[in-house]
């Protein structure tokens, strides 16, 4: 199963990512576990400049911006068969 | 208000087709505006352009559509802007420079950034952890509030480009020196011991990211200016009103008394009530701007919204995340004392 994480204080946009990820992940019928990592401590052993990030399988993938529900679908489909 | 999405495109052309028919449209709405204004309130509702009424009217009728058009367009161009900026590419420029050039290229940076916790928490985290010195990182930490971009775009449409540009100079001039105060300072133990011991640990490897297309580009744009106008669109509207109202009803010269340049105290009292408010920094633009014209002093009416913009609440609350309450109260002082002096400048330059 997918291991995704929004790493985000819980601003705005970091709900925002939440809810895009979910809507793109659902839709393409994906299982997934999401996390929601919001101290400071937490998100910057990722190394980010800007929230939100998205994490997937502990892999940075975006930073300071909200990606596209397709592109959210292809990094996700691209890791699930790198897993398998 | 949440604004419609745009449709979803799937190749640059057709992006770039759409945004340059926006454009079009804009241009002409924009330029038609003081047609448009006369024609509704003079030849609409018959009312006179001498009666304070038709005055006051015709410059509601004339801002309202003319400010949000501009704050669209501007947002629109800055936010697009800000996708080409990668952070982590100028923390690494910055980093290789000293005291000085660094505060002078942090304070750059902090203009274009808005100040939010997505970006200005990590960001400080990250300048720490890349060893920039605190005083490199407080211009960046003051600039970015200071230079709001509704703000901006705002003092563009009332008051012209070259008080825009003022606003832009002075805001980089106290990041940079307010920077250098404090990073004299020594404050290094006022910041939370968090910040110092948190280290990145998975480089992860990022064959997965992906360049922006223009597309995204284009979408995040659009995605910040409708946030944007959002949150503003009403009090542009109110403050206008306001304005208008001063502009036909309130007497030329009723505020030389106490906001004109010889009123030594209003430049510290405008900053301490410009302090606690934040949320109407739209609001509040187009009042000083109708201010103006009846007798108060320019460095007095910017020294009150730099405060307005630079120091709130929201900001503190943010701030404390990373910094102890000593260091928001020095904080404070200084990037308040440096608006202060500037509101003086402006009044004896000008």
């Amino acid at each position: 199963m997918l291991q995704i994480k929004v790493l985000g204080s819980g601003c705005q946009n970091c709900k925002r990512l939440e809810a895009e990820t979910r809507a793109a992940l659902d839709e393409a019928g994906i299982v997934y576990e999401l996390l929601k990592v919001t101290e400071y401590e937490d998100i910057m052993t990722y190394g980010i400049l800007s929230t939100p990030g998205l994490v997937i399988n502990e892999q940075v993938l975006a930073a300071g911006r909200i990606p596209r529900r397709q592109q959210i679908v292809d990094w996700a489909r691209q890791l699930q068969t790198a897993n398998s | 208000m949440r604004l419609p999405r745009l449709p979803s495109l799937h190749d640059d052309r057709a992006a770039f087709l759409l945004v340059g028919l926006l454009i079009f449209l804009w241009l002409i709405a924009y330029n038609n505006l003081q047609m448009i204004a006369d024609w509704v309130t003079y030849s609409l509702m018959g009312l006179s352009p001498v009666s304070p009424l038709g005055a006051a009217l015709n410059f509601f009728v004339y801002d309202v559509p003319k400010i949000l058009l501009l704050l669209a367009g501007m947002i629109f161009l800055i936010t697009l802007l800000q996708t080409f900026v990668d952070t982590a590419k100028v923390r690494a420029v910055v980093e290789r420079r000293g005291e000085g050039i660094g505060n002078v290229m942090a304070a750059l940076f902090g203009a274009i950034t808005p100040f939010c916790s997505c970006s200005s928490v990590p960001l400080f985290i990250g300048f720490v952890q890349a060893g920039i010195p605190l005083g490199i990182t407080f211009s960046f930490l003051i600039t970015s509030p200071i230079m709001n971009e509704v703000a901006f775009v705002m003092l563009l449409g009332l008051f012209g480009w070259k008080v825009a540009v003022l606003y832009l100079v002075s805001g980089i001039l106290i990041g940079v020196v307010a920077g250098l105060i404090l990073g004299r300072m020594k404050l290094e133990r006022y910041v939370e011991p968090f910040v110092y011991e948190v280290r990145p640990n998975q480089v992860g490897h990022r064959s997965l990211q992906t360049k922006l297309t223009w597309i995204d580009r284009f979408g995040q744009a659009v995605d910040s200016t409708r946030d944007i106008l959002s949150k503003v669109w009403l009090f542009v509207i109110i403050g206008i009103g306001i304005g208008a109202f001063i502009h036909g009803f309130v007497p030329e010269d009723a505020l030389t008394g106490i906001m004109g340049e010889n009123a030594w105290w209003s430049v510290p009292a405008a900053v301490l009530v410009g302090i606690p408010l934040y949320s109407n920094a739209a609001g509040v633009i187009p009042i000083v701007s109708a201010l103006l014209g009846k007798g108060a002093a320019l460095g007095t009416a910017l020294a009150f919204m730099m405060s307005v913009v630079a120091l709130s609440l929201p900001e503190m609350i943010i701030l404390r995340k990373v910094l102890k309450p000593r260091l928001i109260a020095i904080f404070v002082t200084v990037v308040a004392l440096s608006i202060i002096i500037t509101g003086y400048l402006f009044n004896l330059v000008i």
